[in-house]
Formats: C-alpha cells, structure tokens, sequence
C-alpha cells in the first residue's frame, strides 16, 4: 500500500536569499481545493506558486463522498480515473428506523456516464493523487511545503505576503492571492471579513476502523447504511459507508452535551462499535469529535485577493457538500483568472466568480442546512413529525422523499446568471453539461473528454456550424457518420437534442441556438468572457 | 389560500369525522395523529405554494390566550 501520509520535504525556498520576482498567482493552502486550481491553471500554461504550512497531506479522517460532477471536473484536471479506479463506488442504500428497515435503494444513476453518482474516496488519497498530478508541471507549479503565511497586504497592482519557514521569514509579491487555507481561513481573519451563518450544537463522533471482514451481504456490494434512532445508540443517528483499503467510516450523533474529551476515547468508541459490527474483528483507525456549522463570506473576490474553498464557505458535511463545492469554485475560477491574466479578458469576469459560486454556496448551505435540521429536531413537534415521516415512509413514497439524511451534491445551475445567454434548450443554459458515451477521432470515449477545457461550439442532431474566428467546434454526429465524434448509442442526441451548444471550458452550456448565426454566438462568446459585465 | 368554502354541505360530517379519528386517543396519540395528517394532506395538495401560504396563514391567525368558548 502506498503510504498514507508521504512526507513533503521542505526546501528553502529563494526568497530567503534575494527577492524573487512578482509571481503572477500565489496560491495559500495545499487542500484539495489549493492543489485542483493549481493544476487547472497549469493546464492553462498560468505559473503559481503553492504555500502550504503543514508537509503532508491532510491527517485523518474528512472528506470521503466526492461527487459525479467533481469527478467530471477531476477527470479534466487528469486525475478522475486514478480517484475511480482507487474509490468505492456505493450501489445500495439502506434507511433504518430503529430496528426497521424503512427503504432500501439503489444508488447506481443511469448508464451512459463516464462516472457514477459518487464515490468513496479518504481526502488523503484525493490530496496524494493531485500532488502526484501536481508534479507532472514542475516547470509551472512551485510547491513549498512548511511555508506559513502569517501576513499579506494589497499594494495596488499587487498582493505582498509575508511568510515564515524553517529558515526564518521572507516577503513574496503576486498579482493575485488566492485564499485556499481552509475553513479556519488566517486570511479571511486578518481582513476582519464577517464570515455569518448556523452553527449547530449537536456534537458527532466520527471513527475509521479498519475491518477486514465485510458487514454487507455480497461483501463486494458495498452498501450505505443510515439509522434513525438505532437500537444501538439511543435516541441519536448513525451512518455506516466503505472506503477503500478495508476502511469504514462510522458517523454517531451524539447530541448537544457530549464532552468531545470523553467520547473520542477508546473506552467509549469501541463499544459503541461493537454494537454496530457485533463480533467482526476491525481496529480502530480515527477517531474525532466535531461540531458543524454553515456560513460564508458576503463576497469571495477582495480586489487582489480571491477566496476559494473552505475559506469563502463552509457546510455541515451532510450531503458531502464542502469539498465538492470547493472544486466547482475551481472549475469556475481556473479559466476566468486564466483568461484575465492572459489579458483576453477583463478582471470584471472575475466578479461572475463571485456571483457565480456564491450563488452554489447558499444552494449548498440550503441543503446541508435542511439536512442537519432533520438530524437534529430542535423541538417537540419537530421530533414528532419527523418521527411521523419515518413511519409513513415503510408504506408512502413521498415521506421516504421527505427523509433527510443528506441530499448528495448536485451540480450547480448558473442560468440567469449574467454570463449566460438566456433560451429554451434540451440542456438550459448555466446547466453543467450532461456526459454520454463517443467515439472521437482523438480517441476520446466520452462527451466530457471531448469538450471540457476550452469555449467549444457543439452541433448535435445535423445543425450546421458557422466559422467563429478563435472558437473551435465539434461536430457530433450519428454512428458510422465519419464525424469527428460519433454518438455511438445515441445517447448525445437523446440527451442534447438538436441544435447548437455554446460549451464554457468548465462544461457548463452558456447559450443555444436552433440555427446558430455567426454574429448571435459571436455576441454569446463575449457575454461569456465577461465583455457585457 | 382559498376563501371559498370547499367542504360545503359535507362540513358537518367531514368534522363529525375528524372528531372521530380523534376519539378515545391520549393527546400525545392525538398529537401524533395530528402530525401524520398534516403530512398526508401536505402531500394531497401538492402544490408547495399553496402549503407555504397555508403554514403562514395558520400562523399570522396568532394563538388566543383567552379561549373562554372551552
Ligand atoms: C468530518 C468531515 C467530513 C467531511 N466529509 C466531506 C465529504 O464527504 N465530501 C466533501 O466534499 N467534503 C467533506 N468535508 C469537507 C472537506 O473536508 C473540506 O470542504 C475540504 O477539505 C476543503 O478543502 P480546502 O482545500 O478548501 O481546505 P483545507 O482542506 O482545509 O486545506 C487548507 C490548507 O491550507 C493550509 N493552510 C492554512 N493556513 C495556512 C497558512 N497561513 N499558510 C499556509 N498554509 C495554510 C492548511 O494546512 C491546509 O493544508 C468533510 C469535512 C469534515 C470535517
């Protein structure tokens, strides 16, 4: 097994000896979310350098659930099918009330994607695999481990930060500064920004053991399994899921008065794990006690200063929200700031960022919001009427769609948003773009490999393109059509309709024509980048 | 909200027959009932406009705290 937590060596770093010169992008954090835009603005030949306080990927137990459209935005930053190949891909649920089972459900989407709905996958393995990913550009990613920034301040036409290493302290200038460190953001503190929300005084436990022996029926078939008021832990929730290498996770609520001291030892843990697994063998990997919350900042873009991430929000983990909410700030920011500091766009575009996913993070705060309230009833009434919804779910099918044990992240819609082109389409506009299984000319094998990465214009269903100068596009046509990409089962058609897409280089649609006209997607182009802001 | 009287002649009898799924239960199982009705019939209208108007009506209509017809 590869280690868990590879050490990142230090090296000091040139600052140290003499000025280095401004660095276009300065990245604070090495997170998932840090890393991800380091490789997306890579791929866009955008130099950064990467500060980070700690040398080793995160300790622990985090994030685990990565979601359908991550994976689509992982699989163009080049490291989707190493996360597939390596994860947990859940097929059934099961809900439990009390000893009762109250529904049972498969988790598989349709077919016809590249990938699944979710999978399981320890945030450690995500950060070991973008760092690998991260090295594959040493000339544009400059990785500096056990560098802490602990002051920065905006200069005008530019961004100084102040950072302390092993070696003692030294000063670096960039054009922008991109806050990625994390929930507990120094940045965003030293700035004095209000960062407003729920918090929630209900206490979790969550453990990681290792259990060589599967609880689940077809011990291949890896399950989720979620109580309401288990028998084995009174009057509280419980979540039991598999990760890879053998790892479970295991989330116990424990209610507003635990002592975090007293229930994150093995005295406590291990029988309350006992009670779930009975006599299968397992060691205990993690253990840690959290309280959640839900807040963002008013504005994620500060002049010189962007926070992405964690920083600009958090979530209650219900729903598996932060993370995958971190990584479409991502999709969003990476070619925006890429086209600004290629000068082929102005720096308003870098507001529809703000507008943008601060639009996905209240979405996203919404339901994991909703979520934890139905975990934890505030009230008599609440209790009761959730304790009625569970019941009339063994025999009602809108009362199992009322039951709330966190609704998985789903890609976040941008129509109506400024940098759209409103219209009527199969796909709407702001929609992500739906994948489908093709055969390409440059052997590419799914929609999403085809178009992800660049403004494309899409012809699906024989609509003829226009020549738009400096805007590429694909045609997709019907099997044995000799087009560049064929829809092998025909499920683009199907999907798509007929007509014309205007494709964003995060995969989102921003504008449709039934008979695209030169100057309409000419006009749908510069909206996109922002020319109309 | 509707302002117009939906039950019409059927009042008396669909009150007669609420009364009566009520009939002989403690009031925490008359809470509970209460609650499983409000959720059925949350799903009988369907429509989550016309709830939300409803849940805010019912609550805009304030709590008496003289209630001297018991
Ligand atoms: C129990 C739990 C379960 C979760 N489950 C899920 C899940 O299933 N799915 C999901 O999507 N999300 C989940 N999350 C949320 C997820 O872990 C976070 O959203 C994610 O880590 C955010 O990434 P980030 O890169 O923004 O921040 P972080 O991962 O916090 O990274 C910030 C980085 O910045 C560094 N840093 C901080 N300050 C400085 C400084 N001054 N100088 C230099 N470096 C600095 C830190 O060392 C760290 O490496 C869960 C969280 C918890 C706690």
């Amino acid at each position: 097994m590869t280690d868990r937590y590879p050490p990142y060596p230090y090296t000091p770093p040139p600052g140290l000896g003499a000025p280095e010169p401004r660095h276009p992008v300065v990245i604070v954090g090495a997170g998932p979310v840090g890393l991800s835009i380091a490789i997306d603005l890579a791929q866009q030949g955008i130099r950064c350098v990467v500060l980070d306080d700690g040398d080793t990927v995160s300790v622990g137990s985090r994030a685990i659930c990565w979601a359908k459209r991550t994976l689509e935005i992982f699989d163009r930053l080049g490291v989707g099918e190493t996360m597939l190949a390596k994860g947990v891909t859940w097929q059934v649920g099961r809900l439990f009330h009390g000893e009762k089972q109250v529904w049972e459900f498969d988790l598989l989407p349709e077919t016809g994607h590249k990938y699944p709905a979710f999978i399981n996958l320890q945030q450690y393995h995500v950060e070991r695999m973008l760092l690998e990913r991260a090295h594959a550009f040493p000339d544009l990613i400059d990785l500096r481990f056990r560098n802490r920034v602990t002051d920065h301040a905006e200069r005008g036409d530019h961004v100084e930060l102040i950072i302390e290493t092993p070696d003692g302290d030294y000063t670096l200038e960039a054009d922008w500064y991109l806050a990625c460190d994390g929930a507990r953001s120094a940045t965003r503190s030293r700035m004095a920004l209000p960062f407003e929300g729920q918090s929630f005084e209900e206490r979790f436990l969550i453990v990681d053991v290792e259990m060589p022996q599967s609880p689940f029926a077809v011990a291949d078939r890896p399950e989720r399994w979620f109580w309401f008021a288990p028998p084995f832990h009174e009057g509280q929730s419980a979540l039991l899921h598999k990760q890879p290498d053998d790892i479970y996770r295991i989330d116990l609520q424990l209610g507003p008065d635990a002592d975090p001291e007293v229930e994150a030892t093995e005295e406590r843990v291990l029988p309350r794990i006992r009670a779930i697994v009975g006599d299968t063998p397992f060691r205990l990997d993690w253990m840690s006690v959290y309280r959640f919350r839900c807040a963002m900042l008013d504005n994620f873009v500060h002049g010189r200063v962007i926070f992405v991430g964690d920083s600009a929000h958090v979530v209650s983990p219900f729903g598996a929200r932060g993370g995958n909410g971190g990584i479409q700030d991502v999709d969003n920011l990476g070619w925006k700031l890429a086209l600004v500091l290629k000068g082929e766009a102005s720096s308003a575009l870098l507001d529809s960022y703000d507008d943008e996913r601060r639009h996905g993070a209240r979405e996203n705060i919404l339901h994991s919001g909703r979520a934890t309230n139905f975990m934890t009833p505030k009230s008599e009434m609440e209790a009761l009427l959730r304790h009625e919804v569970l019941r009339l779910a063994e025999t009602q099918p809108f009362a199992r769609r009322l039951i709330n044990s966190g609704r998985l992240s789903q890609p976040c819609s941008l129509d109506g948003r400024p940098l759209q082109t409103r219209g009527e389409a199969p796909i709407a506009p702001g929609s992500a773009m739906p994948d489908a299984p093709v055969v390409g000319k440059n052997g590419c094998r799914w929609l999403i490999e085809a178009l992800q990465g660049r403004f494309v214009l899409l012809g699906v269903g024989g609509a003829v393109l226009p020549e738009v100068p400096g805007l590429e596009s694909v045609i997709v046509g019907p099997r044995g059509s000799g087009a560049e990409v064929e829809d092998t089962e025909g499920l683009v058609e199907q999907r798509y309709g007929r007509g014309a897409y205007l494709l964003r280089p995060d995969g989102h649609v921003c504008a449709f024509f039934d008979t695209p006209q030169v100057e309409e997607v000419k006009e749908a182009l510069a909206r996109a980048k922002g020319g109309f802001l | 909200m509707t302002e117009e009287d939906r039950l019409g002649p059927a009042g008396d009898a669909v009150y007669e027959a609420l009364m009566k799924a009520h009939q002989g239960l403690s009031a925490e199982h008359s809470h509970a009932l209460n609650a499983r009705l409000v959720l059925l019939l949350s799903n009988e209208v369907g429509d989550a406009t016309r709830l939300r108007e409803l849940f805010a009506a019912a609550r805009d209509m304030g709590f008496a705290t003289d209630r001297r017809e018991i």
